[in-house]
């Protein structure tokens, strides 16, 4: 099992994360080559948290680098990211998180 | 133990306990009380015969003797593995076995579970385990699986495992590790009569064996998880 | 509108995505969900990724506008198996529907049985779930069972599925107690043949099951079909009575005088009185109903 943290810088002008219903969003599910991402509303005015706990070791720069571009890509802000991964590939990583973001959007546009 | 060797260890004054194929029935007699014996002999795997015949005496003890404690006798290798008993429905006779036990409770049967021998994974769940209390003799071989064949099946390598049992007793056979999870409430490891006794003198109270395994620092979480769902608004 | 909508496959949906498609639209409530992370505290140390909801969804819902409580297992993480956390759950909520007498309780049962992890903690929460379940029924509080999943319903939660007032199966979910790949690992290639999926599915699939009276219901891979069954069996129960366990007693014993002998599924079809009962596995929902009607034995 590997840890990592990451930290990304918040884009002030981008709207605030509002899940609706539980106050969450998760998708995908923990299963072989598989992961689950939990995207929650943090405390206002911070960028994007990140923690990942992951079966396979040594991918930390492919982490980041998926993460960095997720959270730019969206222009996210206020928000705690929580993974647990099975051994996705960055393809099925990058799929799960943009599958959470859209939950996130349908969840503000009601 | 034997049953033999058990049975006259529980009952000085004797007993009329017959063992037909793997399954043991019959009366024990404890000063003036009587109990309705029934259990398995021999490390018996428990197919859809024996499950059957199981249920069937304690059906039989609802109807027969009303409210007689009934002592359930604990050695079994688990569910015989088979084709055929699948084939049958083996988990609708283990069913139908735990759902005799749960109406006898109900009907007013104190249900004493005494693990003699082996205590096996799906024989002893619709078996022993839903007794009100479940006791061991010290020398019980209570598993769900040993160390080897879970180092198969979940490939984590068997040095591993046995470090790890040192420290946790959530995976590793024994009687130790039931006890202190709390699915075995007490060992019972000399003058059964008394210990007997005492567990029939006790009113019928259900030791949860959730509260035991907190107490006893096994399962820490399982008590606190199953309050939070239940008072969750 | 009476458009048929297009068929949700219960088979390909995860816990969550069956739950909402089963109950009433936006109504389903979790209980302890992933934001409280309540994760097994066994698996970290086996390095293994723990799930925030250690595999298990319970919450409350409506069907039908009925108030209900529900419990998802989901196969896909370490196949459903009951650990110490994932059972706690299920008996938290079966407690709670004691108290509550909701107008039933629906178990989507995915599981392997005992998460061998944390073997001994999942086999005493099995234990605890199945006390939970009988005590439930004792209290004529509904309970539904539902099978449908990928990884079927094995090991001790093969024993809880036969305990619930009622069973629902699609013919792709299987029930038993020792699943063919551990008979197969055990016992030999011969005993079983877990790789040959043809004879998996005859011994342990939901059209068996249903011809042998566990399964109550035979519904298609839709979680639409369960809905629909669910909704109609609300009132069914099964009282936990002598007179009750008497009769389920006589129907195991006629099953074993009946069939003890035969080696396949397909035997005991016939004997049951189906015409060319080899080609029961082929038939849709409808045309398989048609053809077991009259022919099932009784049960649940």
């Amino acid at each position: 099992m590997e840890h990592l943290q990451f930290d990304f810088p918040g884009d002030p002008a981008a709207p605030a994360p509002h899940p609706h219903g539980p106050g969450y969003v998760l998708v995908g599910v923990v299963s072989s080559g598989n992961l689950e991402v939990l995207l929650e509303p943090a405390t206002p005015g911070g960028g994007c948290r990140v923690r990942v706990d992951t079966a396979v070791a040594g991918y930390g720069a492919v982490w980041r680098a998926v993460l960095a571009e997720f959270c730019a890509r969206h222009r996210l802000r206020d928000l705690t990211i929580s993974i647990n991964d099975m051994g996705a590939t960055p393809a099925v990583v990058s799929l799960r998180l943009d599958q959470a973001f859209e939950e996130l959007e349908r969840g503000a546009a009601r | 133990m034997s049953w033999e060797a058990l049975l006259a260890a529980l009952f000085p004054a004797g007993h009329a306990v017959r063992r037909t194929g793997d399954v043991l029935a019959g009366r024990g007699v404890l000063d003036d009380i009587e109990l309705a014996v029934i259990g398995t002999a021999d490390h018996a795997y428990i197919g859809v015969e024996t499950a059957l015949a199981l249920a069937a005496e304690v059906l039989a003890a609802m109807r027969d003797h009303p409210g007689r404690p009934i002592l359930l006798l604990v050695d079994t290798l688990g569910q015989r593995l088979s084709r055929r008993d699948e084939l049958l429905g083996i988990n609708a006779y283990l069913a139908h076995l735990a759902q005799s036990l749960e109406l006898a409770r109900r009907r007013g049967h104190r249900l004493i579970a005494l693990v003699y021998g082996e205590a096996v994974s799906g024989g002893f769940l619709a078996g022993g385990m839903m007794a009100d209390l479940v006791a061991a003799l010290p020398g019980g071989a209570v598993r769900v699986m040993g160390l080897a064949a879970m180092a198969r099946i979940t490939r984590i390598p068997l040095e591993r495992l046995e470090e790890l049992s040192r420290a946790s007793p959530a995976f590793a056979p024994g009687v130790d590790n039931f006890y202190r999870l709390g699915g075995i409430a007490e060992i019972w490891s000399d003058d059964l009569p008394a210990r007997l006794r005492a567990a029939l003198a006790r009113p019928a109270v259900d030791t949860s064996s959730r509260a035991l395994g907190r107490e006893r620092g096994g399962r820490r979480l399982a008590a606190e998880v199953a309050r939070r769902v239940r008072e969750h608004r | 509108m009476t458009r048929r909508p297009a068929r949700h496959s219960y088979y390909e949906a995860n816990a969550r995505q069956r739950l909402r498609a089963l109950l009433d639209p936006g109504s389903l409530r979790e209980f302890l969900g992933p934001e409280a992370r309540a994760t097994s505290p066994h698996l970290e140390s086996l390095d293994l990724p723990v799930a925030f909801d250690d595999g298990v969804v319970v919450g409350s819902g409506g069907l039908g506008g009925h108030a209900v409580l529900v419990a998802a297992q989901e196969g896909g993480f370490l196949g459903g198996a009951v650990g110490e956390v994932h059972g706690a759950k299920i008996t938290g909520l079966l407690e709670r529907a004691l108290a509550e007498r909701p107008r039933a309780v629906l178990l989507l049962l995915e599981s392997g049985g005992v998460r061998l992890h944390e073997a001994n903690a999942g086999l005493i929460a099995i234990a605890e779930i199945l006390r939970a379940l009988l005590a439930l029924r004792a209290a004529g509080v509904a309970s539904v069972g539902l099978i449908g999943g990928v990884y079927g319903c094995f090991g001790g939660m093969g024993i809880v599925a036969c305990c619930c007032d009622a069973l629902i199966m699609s013919e792709p979910g299987r029930l038993g107690l020792s699943g063919p790949e551990v008979i197969e690992t055990e016992m030999g290639v011969e005993e079983f043949d877990a790789r040959d999926r043809a004879l998996v599915w005859r011994t342990l699939g939901g059209k068996h099951r249903y011809l042998l009276g566990e399964a109550t219901r035979l519904v298609a891979d839709d979680v639409a079909a369960f809905r629909g069954a669910a909704l109609e069996l609300l009132e069914h129960r099964r009282p936990l009575a002598l007179e009750t366990l008497a009769a389920e007693h006589a129907r195991l014993e006629e099953r074993l005088e009946r069939y003890g002998d035969c080696r396949d599924a397909g035997e005991i079809w016939a004997r049951l009185g189906i015409a060319q009962p080899q080609r029961l596995p082929l038939l849709d929902e409808d045309e398989f109903l048609a053809a077991a009607a009259g022919a099932r034995r009784g049960g649940t």
